[in-house]
């Protein structure tokens, strides 16, 4: 029993290298991919103190109704033009209707407002599109669908999707924008001013409420990216919803408040669950990945309790 | 002029401390328990009982058990669903384990085991605060759930994976099991949710009950004043998980004969802290309100197109249902945050001050 569990998988590990990278491989993309959720989440924490609970199912619609758009004759790039549209509009509605009436209230009641969010949209989402899983077009939007076998060693191959490498491609693009944006554009340090004094920011002249529609909007954008890399791996369902729960861990291990965080907890969480799953997972019968994240987050937070690159909790009497 | 405590003397402290301090509120409460154990019995149907009133007990039970734990002791947990799915497996277990002895005693008994996993899971409160515990709270229903799904021996190695309750008797009457009668059925949970209720309403008033505010108001603050936080928030996750596993257990018992782990799932913690939330935290009478509001309202919305005379699919029905639901929650959070329990206030003050506006 101790041999299995602290021998065995380390010599699994070196006996065949080339598996061991293809879950290290795999690791990744899942990691960039619960990454790109978080990066959602962490953008709207920054600036509002949301903690969007809804950013699960605005991947879903995002992906449905680019789908669906395409589904009723509109070509694949149009469609993707008109979605990011929709987004907006969404995230207007979003910061008028149910974020400015709730401005200065506790923590507690922002969280259960998005999750009524997520009920709303989930019914509309079904009302609109139907329950049933589609396919995402990735075809049509120019996106790779082969993939490459490497050979590895002497007997080995490492398999990469095209999409996965895709994936991870746009992931960084996007990192980087969304650094360039913050960092260097008006709009950007206009964010940053609000994510650290709403009142402050205020004072200088910088609207609230519109900042929070870029920035809902910016989760949006980020939001139909990830529902188009999720949904080309598998179908566009509201099964994806799940995904959200996917990067809480990932959230709460890098720290609500930072970019870098979200990124790097994404990769512990990528890496420890493919490893934990496949090396560890069939001693205890399989499945572990439900839960797996979850348990490293906590390890992780017992002794870092505002996650990895979080704020630091300064608490007054 | 209705609710007016002028001519009520308190000569004691202990008078003054009491659970109903004014008159009114005796005779309301008597009045609503009259209701309860006489008038629904005797007036209502079977439907009514069986899918409403049993429900409705059952998710304010639980709906107690979370706002004991968020709204008197300010830990956010969103793990409620997994603690009481362990009340409703350790009850199964007991009762396949002890046929022979009372149910209701083994479904009190079963809280007991969802106060130790409760406590467990609340060990990080200590270190972790907030929406950070409320994700790591996730942790516990992600991994008791998978429980309830990869361990055969908790489900007695049914083939289905689902656990299915016997039947069972209690001075003669069949109370449990597919056979049991809606009325006998509903004595029971409510008997069991008003005694549980009775009691956390006096441990609330009491030694512990303060001191569990303390910590939610300022743990610092607190502990600087001779509260052990460990002891205190351990104390909230325990009975708090006590509780809701006791309600986890009549749900299979007396409401649906039959869970599966999907019925413990997410879903379940997010709808009892819905009925916090817009009960109101940190009010008892607020977990019956929300829980009345969360369960009846998707029961109503079903009937309402049939009712009016419009012809909708069951499935459009569905996600209509979802998106009131959702909407009306956002609605009720924007105009009265502090949930139902403020209405009831404001309420009784214009009872209070009536014919006159202040």
């Amino acid at each position: 029993m101790l041999y299995d569990i602290f021998i065995d998988p380390f010599v699994q590990m070196y006996q065949m290298p080339d598996f061991f990278l293809q879950v290290l491989w795999e690791g990744f993309v899942a990691g960039i991919l619960y990454a790109l959720i978080a990066l959602g989440f962490v953008l709207i924490f920054k600036a509002s103190g949301v903690f969007n609970f809804a950013q699960g199912i605005m991947v879903v619609f995002a992906g449905l109704t680019l789908v669906g758009l395409h589904e009723n004759g509109v070509p694949a790039y149009l469609a993707l033009i008109l979605t990011i549209g929709v987004m907006g509009i969404l995230a207007y509605s979003i910061e008028r209707v149910v974020m400015r009436p709730l401005v200065n209230q506790p923590d507690i009641i922002l969280l259960m407002a998005t999750i009524g969010l997520t009920y709303f949209l989930i019914g509309f989402g079904e009302f609109i599109f139907g329950g049933e899983p589609k396919r995402m077009i990735a075809d049509e939007l120019g996106l790779p669908t082969g993939s490459t076998a490497f050979e590895f060693g002497e007997r080995g191959l490492v398999i990469l999707q095209h999409i996965d490498v895709a994936a991870a491609v746009i992931a960084i693009i996007m990192v980087a924008t969304l650094g360039v944006f913050f960092n260097k554009t008006r709009i950007g340090r206009a964010l940053r001013a609000v994510a650290d004094d709403h009142q402050a920011a205020l004072s200088v002249g910088i609207s609230l409420n519109q900042i929070w529609a870029i920035v809902w909007f910016a989760a949006g954008l980020v939001a139909l990216a990830t529902g188009i890399m999720w949904g080309a791996r598998s179908d566009v369902s509201f099964a994806l919803e799940i995904i959200a729960f996917k990067a809480l861990p990932v959230l709460i291990l890098g720290g609500f408040t930072s970019i870098p965080g979200a990124i790097i907890g994404g990769l512990i969480i990528g890496f420890g669950e493919k490893i934990g799953e496949l090396y560890w997972g069939g001693l205890v019968g399989g499945g572990i990945e439900s839960w797996l994240a979850y348990i490293i987050a906590l390890i992780f937070l017992l002794f870092r309790p505002q996650g990895l690159f979080g704020e630091k909790i300064i608490e007054r009497v | 002029m209705f609710y007016r405590e002028a001519g009520q003397y308190k000569t004691s402290y202990e008078a003054d401390q009491a659970l109903f301090p004014i008159r009114q509120d005796l005779v309301g409460i008597g009045v609503i328990l009259l209701v309860a154990f006489v008038v629904i019995p005797l007036t209502a149907n079977d439907f009514f009982l069986a899918s409403i009133m049993i429900p409705f007990l059952v998710f304010s039970l639980a709906a107690i058990g979370l706002n004991v734990l968020t709204g008197f002791c300010g830990q956010l947990s969103l793990g409620t669903g997994a603690f009481m799915g362990v009340g409703a497996y350790a009850a199964y277990k007991l009762t396949t384990i002890f046929p022979d002895v009372n149910v209701v005693f083994l479904v009190l008994l079963s809280g007991f085991f969802a106060a130790f996993i409760g406590a467990i899971f609340g060990l990080p409160s200590l270190r972790i605060k907030g929406l950070y515990l409320a994700v790591t709270t996730l942790a516990a229903q992600f991994f008791l759930e998978w429980c309830f799904i990869r361990i055969p021996w908790l489900y007695n190695y049914n083939a289905s994976g689902a656990i299915e309750i016997p039947k069972r008797e209690m001075f003669g009457v069949v109370v449990s099991g597919a056979e049991a009668t809606p009325l006998a059925r509903y004595f029971v949970v409510l008997s069991i949710t008003v005694a549980i209720a009775f009691l956390i309403a006096n441990v609330l008033r009491g030694r512990i009950g303060r001191s569990w505010m303390m910590i939610r108001d300022m743990d610092i603050a607190a502990e600087l004043m001779g509260i052990r936080p460990l002891q205190t928030k351990l104390m909230a996750f325990a009975v708090s998980s006590y509780i809701c596993g006791v309600a986890g257990a009549m749900m299979v018992f007396f409401w649906l004969n039959a869970a599966e782990p999907s019925s413990y799932s997410i879903t379940l913690s997010f709808q009892i802290l819905f009925m916090v939330i817009l009960g109101g935290l940190g009010s008892l009478g607020g977990a019956f309100l929300g829980a009345a509001f969360i369960w009846i309202l998707p029961v109503a919305l079903k009937f309402i197109p049939g009712a009016i005379g419009i012809e909708i699919g069951a499935e459009t029905v569905e996600h209509l249902t979802f998106m009131v639901v959702g909407a009306l929650i956002i609605f009720f959070l924007i105009v009265e945050p502090h949930g139902f329990a403020r209405l009831w206030q404001i309420a009784k003050q214009k009872l209070r001050v009536w014919p006159f506006p202040y």
